[in-house]
C-alpha cells in the first residue's frame, strides 16, 4: 500500500513539473520528460467495432498518439507487453452528481407558505437556476472515483441535480494522479432540467408536474423575448438560459410518460432533450424511439419482492412483479428498435452493482457490442466530445480498460483502468490463478489440497482419504501461504506451508510444524477435474430467463393488443335513444366504422357480428363532467391562478380506474383541474381508451376547458390555521381576483391583436381566449352569493360561464342561471361535509332542470364514477324526473355542456358508436354494463374480464414461484409493497 | 364577545330550524293492508296484512287471512313493506359538518379509550341524521371513532327528542381498531407512498395484550381504586358488551380471533374484513359475524376484480358467515341514506334480493344484540317499518310514503324537503 501511495506521489510530482511550469517549486528540481508509454500485443478495441489483434496503443501526456497494428514504437517508449489480453476504451457516464456538495437546503417548510423568490436579480421562481454551474459546487472526491474507476468508468459527467432548471455541468476524468486544473474536461457542459424543484427554496409553485411543465414553457418564452431585449430588468437566469441554449439539453424524465411529455414541449421550442430514462421504455417502444431523443438508461433493475409470506404478498400487483421480470430487458429492447442510448450508474444505491446488473441486462439479450457502445461511443456523441471520448484513436485522452478477456465474459477480470494515461490498478495484472486440485506430498504422505474461492480470496481444504482438516490459503506476489491444523483433535496446533511459486503446475516449499521442525513438501496440479467445473458453470449462464409480454397499460386488465374498430349488429334491444325517438323496443343498433350506421327495426347484418341483445337495453356512453381519474397531478396549487397549466400534459393512461370506469359504462370523461385556486387550470376532455396512450386518449379537435373554483377551497378555509396569507381569503376577494385577471387579460389581447410586439404570456394567453369565447369555464361552485358573483363578471366582460359544476345550491339560482345561460353538472346527493353544503340538496337536480337548466350529474370521484347510472336514477327518486331525461343528465347533457353534442352523448346515425350494452334497464341497481364500446371498438367486455381475472392470477401465481426461486438462488430480495392508489378529489395535492 | 353572540344566535337557529318533531307514541292500532311485505328475514309475503299497536307488531301475514283489521287502515297495493334498515358502525350525530371542527365529536383524544361512550355526544337534532328516514334507514350503531381503542357505541333510532329517547340499546359494544399489518412510507420524508408490512405491528398488539391483562388483574384485586377504562372494558368478558374489531386482512382477523379466545371475549364481530373471505371457514367455526365494508368502494388492488367489493357479501354469505353491511369511510354520514343501494349492489352481484335485505335489517340485529325486538316484521317486534313506492334496495324506486318506528308515525319531511319546497315555489 505504502508502495502504491509512493508511486502515485512520483508520478504526480513528475505531471506538475511538466503541466504547470508556471508554478514555483521548492522541494526539488523541475524536471521533464517526453517518454511514451506504449502497450503492446493487446486485443485493441479502437472503438466498439474496430478491433486490432496484436495491437499498439502508444499515448504520451494523456492522449493517445497512435494504435492499431502496425505502429512504429518511439525509441523513448515504456513498452508493456499486453499479450492475451484486452484493451477497451473505458466507459463515460453522462449522468451524474459526482463531487457536487454544499447545496444549501431550505429545510422543510411547515408554516405560512412562501410565494415570493428568495433571489433577487433571477428569474421570478426560484426553481428556474440556469445560471447554477456545477463547478461553483465541485470537491472531487477520490472514493467514489475509485468505485467509478473499478466499474470501468473513465470520465464522468457531473451537474447540481436540483431544481425545475437546474444550471450547466461539467466533465471530470476520474483520475486520482491530477488534479482540478487538468482532469476536469470541460467546466461548462450542457444544460440541466428535472421536474422536481430546488432543495434551496420553498417557494410554492410549482406544486405539481404540470405546473413544472407550465413553467418550462414560460421560462422558454421569457427567455425569447428576454433576448430581444423588451424587459427593462437584468435577469441573470435568462441570460444564463440564452447562454446555454445550445449546449446539450440533459432532462431527468426519469419515466417514459415523462420524457414523452417533455419531448412534446421540447418540440414547441426547437429543443431535443437528451433524456435520463426511467428503465420503463420498454412499455411503450414505438413512442419512445418517436421521440428521436438520445436516452440515458439507468440499470438500476427491481430486486424480487420477498414472496415467502403468502398473506403479505398477496398484495404485490402484477405491475410490479411484471418490472421485476422485465425491467433488465430494457437495454435490449431499446436497442433492437435503435433508440440511440448510454447507460449510466445514476440511481443506483451501489456503484459496484453496476456490473451485476450490465451482465444481468446482457443476459436478457442486449447486444455485447450495444452494450459497449452504450458506454463508450453514444454518451461521447451525447455530450459532443466524439473526438476525444469514446474510442481510441489518436488524440483522444487516454482511457482504456486492460482486460483479461472479453469484456463482457464472466470470468473475465478488469486488471487496470487508466484515465488521462494514469494508470489505477484494479487486480493485479499478473496474479497467478491459483483455484485446482493438487496431489500434495509431505514427509511421504499424500494429501489432496483443493483451492477454490475468488482469485483474490481463495479457499483451501485439505483432505486425505479418511479425514479432512480445515486450512486456510494465502496468495500475494507468487508467495503462498498455506496453514492446516493437525490431526489431533484434543490440542489444536498448526502446521504452516510455504512456497515461491513459479510454477504453478508443480510447486514446492518448506513446511513448518508446531514443535518447530522444518521439512519440505511438493505439490502437483491435477488437470482433470478443472475441466468439469467450467463446464458446470457455462452450462449456468445458458439459461435464459423467462419474460412475460408486454401489455399496454402494462398492468392487470391491460389488453395485449390495442382493440380494434368493429362492424356490430345489435338485435333486439331497448335502445335509449336520447333523440325525438326516446326509448325504441325491440329495435336494432348497427354500428360501424366507429360511427352509428343504422336504428330500426330487423337490420341486416351482412358481415357484421351479431349480438342478440333481446332483454337487454344499449344507450349511448355514459359521460362524466366532473373526473381526476387518469391523470397525476390535479391541483396546482402554487399561485391563486394557473391558467397556464393544463391536464393534457399530464394524463395518466395507464390508471386502472379508466377500466373500472369502462365497466361503469363510461367511455368519456373531462379530467378537471382541482379547487385550489379561483382560476384552476385547463382540463383535458379524453374517451376511455383503455390500451390507448395518453395523446390517443384526449379528444381531436377537443373543445378547450378551463376549471374555475368558488367558496373554501380557493379562500383555503380548510387548509390549515397557517394558509392565511395567500389572496383571497374571503369571497369578496375572489371577485376582486377575477375582475383584475379578466382585466389584464383584456388588454393583454388587445396589445396582441393591435400588432405590436408583446411579452407571450402563457396565464393571460387562457384568460382571453375565455373573453374570446374559444374556452369555456368549468366552475367549482358551491353558494349561491358567488355563483351569481361569477355570472356578473362574465357578463361584466362579455361572456358566459359554461358551466357550474357541483353547483349545489344552483337550486337557489336556477332562475338567473337560465337568464345568463349556463349549464349545471352536480352531484346526485352530497352534502354536509363542509360548511358550504349545508343546504345542498339532492332534489338540485331536479329543480334545476325543471326551471330549464341543463343539468349533468357528475362524480369528482373515482368510486361513484364507475355507478353513474345510479347516481342519474336518484333524480327520478328526488324531484321525480322522468327516467327518460334522467338518463340524459349522465350521457346528453354533459356531452351538450362538453360542447359535445354532435359527437357523443345520443344514439344518432353518424355519431361516434360509444354505446353501452346493459344486462337491464340501464338505471337500475341490479343492471351491469357488459359491453362498452367507443369509437366502434369494444373496450371492455364482461366475458373477456373473466378470461383476464384468471390470465392474472395464474401469472402472479408463476411470478410468485420465479421470485421464490430467485429467493432461494440466494438472490436479493425486498421487503413486499403494497400499492394503493389514492383516490383523488379536487383537493388532492401532487405528493412530490 | 360579539362573535359568541354571533355563534350561539345560529346554533340556536339550527336548533328551531333543523329538526322535524319527533313523532308522538303510537296512539292507537294500525292495519297496512295489500302491499308485499320484505320482513328482512328472507321471506315475502305478497298481498300481506300487517297489523301493529302501542308500537309493537300484532300480525304479521296474509291480506286473504279472514281477520280483523284493527284501527287505521292503510292501503298499500302494489307497495312495498320493509323492516326499518339499521346503519351498523356509524357515526350519525357525532359529527355534523366534516371540515368544521366545532361540530366534530367522533375522535376522542387518546389509544385505549373503552370508557368514552358515543351515547351521550348523540345529536338527536343532527340534520344529517333527519335525512337518513326518507331512505328508509331508521336505526344506527352510534361508534365512536380513532385510537386503538375507541370506545363503547350504542344503538339508536332516529326520532328522538334527546339520546335517552333515542337509545335502544345503550353501550352495546366495544370498538378496537385492529393493528395494521401494513403501514404507509411516510412520503412527506421521501420514502415511496406505499405500504409495506408494519415493523411495529407485534409490538402494538403487546400493548394491547398487556392493557388486558392490566385488566384482568385490576379487576382479581377488590381493592384497586376504580379504573374507568378496566371498568369498560371488563365488559367484554362477562359478556354486557361485544367486542367489535375493526380489521382487514386475512392475518389481522386472524390475530383478532386468537386474541379474542385468549382473552375470554364473550362476542365478537369483525368491522370492515376485506379479506374476510380468505378466512371463511374459521369464522364460520367460530361462529363471528362480519360487518362488511362500505360495499361500494374500489378493490384495494389494481389486479382485484373491478367488482370484488360487490360480491364480497356474497361470497362470505352462501358459504354461511352472517354478514351486515356497514358504511364508514369518506363522508359516510351524509352518505348512509344510501345503505339500501348497498345491499342493492350485494344482490345485482350474486345475492337474491331477500338475503341482500337481510343484510341491512335482521342479520345486522342480530350482529348487534337488538334482534329479540327489532330487525324484521315479526310479531311482537318492534313496529319500525316504512311503505316503499317500490324496491327499496334500488334507488329509482326506493321512494317511501309512510315510515313507522317503534309504531309512530315519523315525519318525512327534512332540512332538504323543505328548501325543496320553498325554492321549488319560489322558481314556479
Amino acid at each position: 500500500m505504502i508502495k502504491k501511495l509512493v508511486l502515485a506521489g512520483l508520478l504526480f510530482l513528475s505531471y506538475t513539473a511538466q503541466a504547470q511550469d508556471y508554478i514555483p517549486k521548492n522541494d526539488g528540481v523541475k524536471t521533464n520528460t517526453s517518454n511514451y508509454t506504449v502497450l503492446t500485443n493487446a486485443k485493441l478495441f479502437i472503438t466498439p467495432t474496430q478491433v486490432v489483434e496484436n495491437g499498439t496503443l502508444v499515448i504520451k501526456d494523456g492522449k493517445v498518439v497512435s494504435s492499431g497494428k502496425n505502429v512504429s514504437i518511439p525509441k523513448n517508449s515504456i513498452v508493456i507487453d499486453l499479450a492475451g489480453k484486452s484493451v477497451y476504451p473505458s466507459f463515460i457516464d453522462i449522468y451524474s452528481d459526482f463531487g457536487i456538495d454544499g447545496i444549501p437546503n431550505a429545510g422543510s417548510s411547515n408554516y405560512t407558505p412562501q410565494y415570493d423568490a428568495s433571489r433577487e436579480g433571477y428569474y421570478w421562481n426560484d426553481h428556474i437556476r440556469p445560471d447554477v454551474n456545477a463547478i461553483d459546487f465541485f470537491k472531487y472526491d477520490a472514493s467514489k472515483a475509485e468505485a467509478l474507476r473499478k466499474a470501468g468508468f473513465g470520465v464522468v459527467t457531473s451537474h447540481v441535480n436540483d431544481g425545475i432548471i437546474q444550471g450547466s455541468g461539467l466533465l471530470v476524468a476520474l483520475t486520482n494522479d491530477e488534479d482540478n486544473s487538468k482532469r476536469i474536461l470541460d467546466d461548462h457542459l450542457g444544460l440541466f432540467y428535472g421536474t422536481s424543484k430546488s432543495k434551496t427554496s420553498n417557494q410554492s409553485y410549482p406544486t405539481s408536474l404540470m405546473g413544472a411543465f407550465a413553467l418550462l414553457r414560460q421560462v422558454n418564452l421569457d427567455a425569447q423575448w428576454y433576448a430581444k431585449g423588451n424587459m427593462k430588468v437584468k435577469d441573470r437566469a435568462l441570460e444564463a438560459f440564452l447562454a446555454n441554449k445550445n449546449e446539450v439539453q440533459f432532462f431527468n424524465a426519469g419515466s417514459k410518460n415523462n420524457a414523452l411529455r417533455l419531448d412534446k414541449i421540447g418540440d414547441g421550442f426547437n429543443t431535443q432533450y437528451v433524456f435520463l430514462g426511467g428503465g420503463d421504455e420498454f412499455e411503450l417502444i414505438e413512442n419512445i424511439k418517436n421521440t428521436n431523443a438520445n436516452f440515458i438508461i439507468p440499470i438500476n433493475f427491481p430486486e424480487a419482492y420477498d414472496m415467502e409470506d403468502p398473506l403479505l404478498a398477496r398484495s404485490v400487483s402484477l405491475e410490479d412483479m411484471r418490472m421485476w421480470n422485465q425491467a433488465p430487458s430494457n437495454p435490449k429492447v431499446l436497442s433492437e428498435n435503435n433508440v440511440p442510448f448510454a447507460l449510466t450508474t445514476y440511481d443506483l444505491k451501489k456503484t459496484e452493482t453496476f456490473h451485476t446488473n450490465l451482465m444481468q441486462a446482457i443476459a436478457y439479450g442486449l447486444d455485447k457490442t450495444k452494450a459497449l457502445e452504450a458506454l463508450t461511443t453514444v454518451p461521447a456523441r451525447i455530450i459532443g466530445k466524439s473526438n476525444e471520448l469514446g474510442h481510441l484513436k489518436p488524440g483522444a485522452y487516454a482511457n482504456f480498460l486492460i482486460m483479461s478477456g472479453e469484456i463482457f465474459d464472466k470470468k473475465t477480470v478488469l486488471y487496470q483502468n487508466w484515465v488521462n494515461g494514469h494508470k489505477s490498478e484494479i487486480n493485479a495484472m499478473d496474479i497467478t490463478d491459483m483455484r485446482a486440485d493438487y496431489a500434495l506430498t509431505m514427509d511421504g504422505a499424500n494429501y489432496t489440497l483443493k483451492i477454490s474461492g475468488e482469485v483474490e480470496k481463495l479457499k483451501a481444504e485439505i483432505t486425505t482419504e479418511e479425514d479432512s482438516y480445515d486450512a486456510t490459503v494465502k496468495f500475494n506476489d507468487d508467495w503462498l501461504q498455506l496453514v492446516f491444523t493437525t490431526k489431533d483433535s484434543i490440542k489444536q496446533e498448526f502446521i504452516r506451508l510455504v512456497s515461491q511459486v513459479k510454477n504453478p503446475s508443480n510447486f514446492s516449499g518448506k513446511v513448518f510444524y508446531p514443535n518447530g521442525k522444518t521439512s519440505s513438501f511438493n505439490a502437483v496440479k491435477n488437470n482433470s477435474e478443472e475441466q468439469i467445473d467450467v463446464k458446470k458453470e457455462e452450462d449456468k449462464a445458458e439459461e435464459t430467463p423467462k419474460i412475460y409480454p408486454v401489455t399496454y397499460p402494462n398492468l392487470a386488465f391491460g389488453p395485449k393488443e390495442t382493440p380494434k374498430q368493429q362492424t356490430i349488429l345489435f338485435k333486439n334491444a331497448t335502445v335509449w335513444t336520447n333523440e325525438q325517438d326516446g326509448v325504441l323496443e325491440q329495435t336494432d343498433v348497427l354500428i360501424k366504422d366507429g360511427k352509428i350506421s343504422k336504428i330500426g327495426k330487423n337490420l341486416s347484418a351482412g358481415n357484421a357480428m351479431v349480438v342478440d341483445a333481446t332483454g337487454k337495453h344499449i344507450t349511448a356512453g355514459i359521460i362524466d363532467e366532473h373526473s381526476h381519474i387518469a391523470t397525476t397531478s390535479v391541483n396546482e396549487s402554487g399561485h391563486n391562478s394557473t391558467a397556464e397549466v393544463t391536464i393534457e400534459d399530464v394524463v395518466d393512461a395507464e390508471d386502472i380506474d379508466i377500466y373500472r370506469n369502462l365497466a361503469g359504462g363510461v367511455t368519456s370523461i373531462q379530467i378537471l383541474h382541482g379547487s385550489a385556486n379561483p382560476i384552476g387550470g385547463r382540463s383535458a376532455i379524453i374517451k376511455l381508451k383503455w390500451g390507448q396512450t395518453a395523446d390517443q386518449l384526449i379528444y381531436k379537435n377537443s373543445p378547450k376547458f378551463i376549471k374555475f373554483a368558488l367558496g373554501e377551497n380557493v379562500k383555503q378555509s380548510n387548509w390549515g390555521d397557517f394558509n392565511t396569507t395567500r389572496f383571497p381569503q374571503t369571497r369578496m376577494g375572489v371577485e376582486q381576483v377575477y375582475i383584475n385577471y379578466f382585466q389584464r387579460a383584456k388588454e393583454y389581447d388587445a396589445l396582441k391583436k393591435s400588432g405590436k410586439p408583446y411579452r407571450k404570456d402563457l396565464e393571460l394567453e387562457t384568460l382571453a381566449e375565455i373573453l374570446n369565447k374559444e374556452r369555456f369555464i368549468s366552475c367549482h361552485s358551491y353558494v349561491q352569493s358567488e355563483i351569481n358573483m361569477l355570472m356578473k363578471v362574465a357578463e361584466q366582460f362579455n361572456f358566459n360561464i359554461n358551466t357550474f359544476t357541483h353547483i349545489l345550491e344552483g337550486y337557489k339560482v336556477a332562475d338567473k342561471m337560465v337568464e345568463h345561460g349556463v349549464g349545471g353538472s352536480t352531484f346526485s346527493d352530497w352534502w354536509a361535509y363542509k360548511f358550504e353544503v349545508n343546504d345542498a340538496i339532492p332534489y338540485n337536480a331536479a329543480i334545476m332542470h325543471n326551471a330549464g337548466v341543463t343539468v349533468a350529474i357528475n362524480s369528482d370521484d373515482a368510486e361513484m364514477s364507475r355507478r353513474l347510472n345510479q347516481e342519474a336514477a336518484k333524480s327520478v327518486k328526488y324531484g321525480g324526473i322522468s327516467e327518460e331525461e334522467a338518463w340524459k343528465f349522465v350521457t346528453l347533457n354533459p356531452a351538450k355542456l362538453l360542447h359535445l353534442d354532435d359527437r357523443v352523448g345520443s344514439l344518432k346515425v353518424g355519431k361516434d358508436a360509444d354505446v353501452v350494452l346493459w344486462s337491464g334497464h340501464p338505471m337500475s341497481i341490479y343492471t351491469k354494463a357488459e359491453k362498452t364500446i367507443i369509437d366502434g371498438a369494444v373496450y371492455f367486455d364482461i366475458e373477456t374480464d373473466k378470461q383476464l381475472r384468471e390470465e392474472v392470477q395464474k401469472e402472479k401465481n408463476e411470478l410468485t414461484t420465479l421470485m421464490l426461486q430467485a429467493k432461494n438462488k440466494g438472490l436479493k430480495t425486498k421487503p413486499i409493497e403494497k400499492k394503493e392508489k389514492e383516490l383523488l378529489h379536487c383537493d388532492s395535492i401532487d405528493q412530490h | 364577545m360579539k362573535n359568541l353572540f354571533i355563534l350561539l344566535f345560529l346554533i340556536s337557529g339550527v336548533i328551531t330550524n333543523a329538526q322535524q318533531t319527533p313523532a308522538p307514541k303510537q296512539s292507537g292500532p294500525i292495519s297496512i293492508e295489500g302491499a308485499t311485505a320484505h320482513l328482512g328475514n328472507g321471506q315475502v309475503i305478497e298481498n300481506s296484512l300487517i297489523m301493529f299497536d302501542n308500537g309493537k307488531l300484532t300480525f304479521v301475514g296474509s291480506a286473504n287471512m279472514r281477520i280483523a283489521r284493527i284501527g287505521i287502515i292503510i292501503k298499500a297495493e302494489g307497495k312495498h313493506i320493509y323492516p326499518g334498515f339499521i346503519a351498523p358502525n356509524s357515526t350519525l350525530g357525532l359529527t355534523e359538518i366534516d371540515a368544521v371542527r366545532a361540530t366534530r365529536d367522533a375522535d376522542e383524544v387518546g389509544a385505549m379509550n373503552p370508557h368514552i361512550r358515543s351515547i351521550i355526544a348523540y345529536n338527536t337534532e343532527s340534520k344529517v341524521v333527519e335525512s337518513m328516514r326518507p331512505n328508509g334507514v331508521l336505526m344506527a350503531q352510534i361508534t365512536p371513532r380513532g385510537g386503538r381503542i375507541s370506545g363503547t357505541s350504542s344503538v339508536v333510532q332516529l326520532d328522538a327528542w334527546n339520546w335517552e329517547d333515542a337509545v335502544i340499546k345503550e353501550n352495546d359494544g366495544i370498538h378496537l381498531n385492529w393493528p395494521n399489518t401494513y403501514s404507509r412510507g411516510r412520503w412527506w420524508l421521501g420514502e415511496p407512498n406505499t405500504l409495506k408490512e408494519n415493523k411495529n405491528y407485534k409490538e402494538e398488539l403487546d400493548k394491547l395484550t398487556h392493557f388486558f391483562a392490566e385488566a384482568k388483574a385490576y379487576k382479581e384485586n377488590s381493592s384497586s381504586n376504580s379504573h374507568q377504562p378496566f371498568d369498560a372494558l371488563l365488559e367484554l368478558t362477562n359478556g354486557n358488551r361485544t367486542l367489535y374489531v375493526h380489521a382487514d386482512y386475512e392475518k389481522e382477523i386472524a390475530d383478532a380471533i386468537t386474541f379474542a379466545e385468549n382473552q375470554n371475549i364473550k362476542k365478537m364481530v369483525i368491522v370492515g374484513g376485506y379479506e374476510a373471505n380468505m378466512l371463511i371457514n374459521k369464522l364460520k367455526e367460530k361462529n363471528i359475524p362480519v360487518l362488511l365494508q362500505r360495499v361500494h368502494s374500489r378493490p384495494n388492488n389494481s389486479d382485484d376484480d373491478y367488482d370484488l367489493p360487490f360480491k364480497l357479501a356474497n361470497q362470505l354469505v352462501t358459504s354461511g358467515v352472517l354478514v351486515g353491511l356497514e358504511n364508514a369511510g369518506d363522508m359516510e354520514r351524509m352518505n348512509t341514506r344510501n345503505l339500501p343501494f348497498l345491499a342493492g349492489t350485494c344482490a345485482a352481484y350474486g345475492l337474491d334480493k331477500e338475503t341482500a335485505l337481510s343484510l341491512i335489517t335482521l342479520n345486522t340485529a342480530k350482529i348487534l344484540g337488538i334482534d329479540s325486538f327489532t330487525g324484521s316484521l315479526e310479531v311482537g317486534k318492534d313496529a319500525t317499518l316504512f311503505i316503499s313506492q317500490g324496491d327499496a334496495l334500488d334507488m329509482r324506486t326506493n321512494i317511501l310514503e309512510q315510515v313507522f318506528i317503534q309504531g309512530r308515525n315519523v315525519s318525512l319531511e327534512t332540512h332538504q324537503t323543505e328548501l325543496y319546497k320553498r325554492y321549488s315555489k319560489k322558481l314556479n
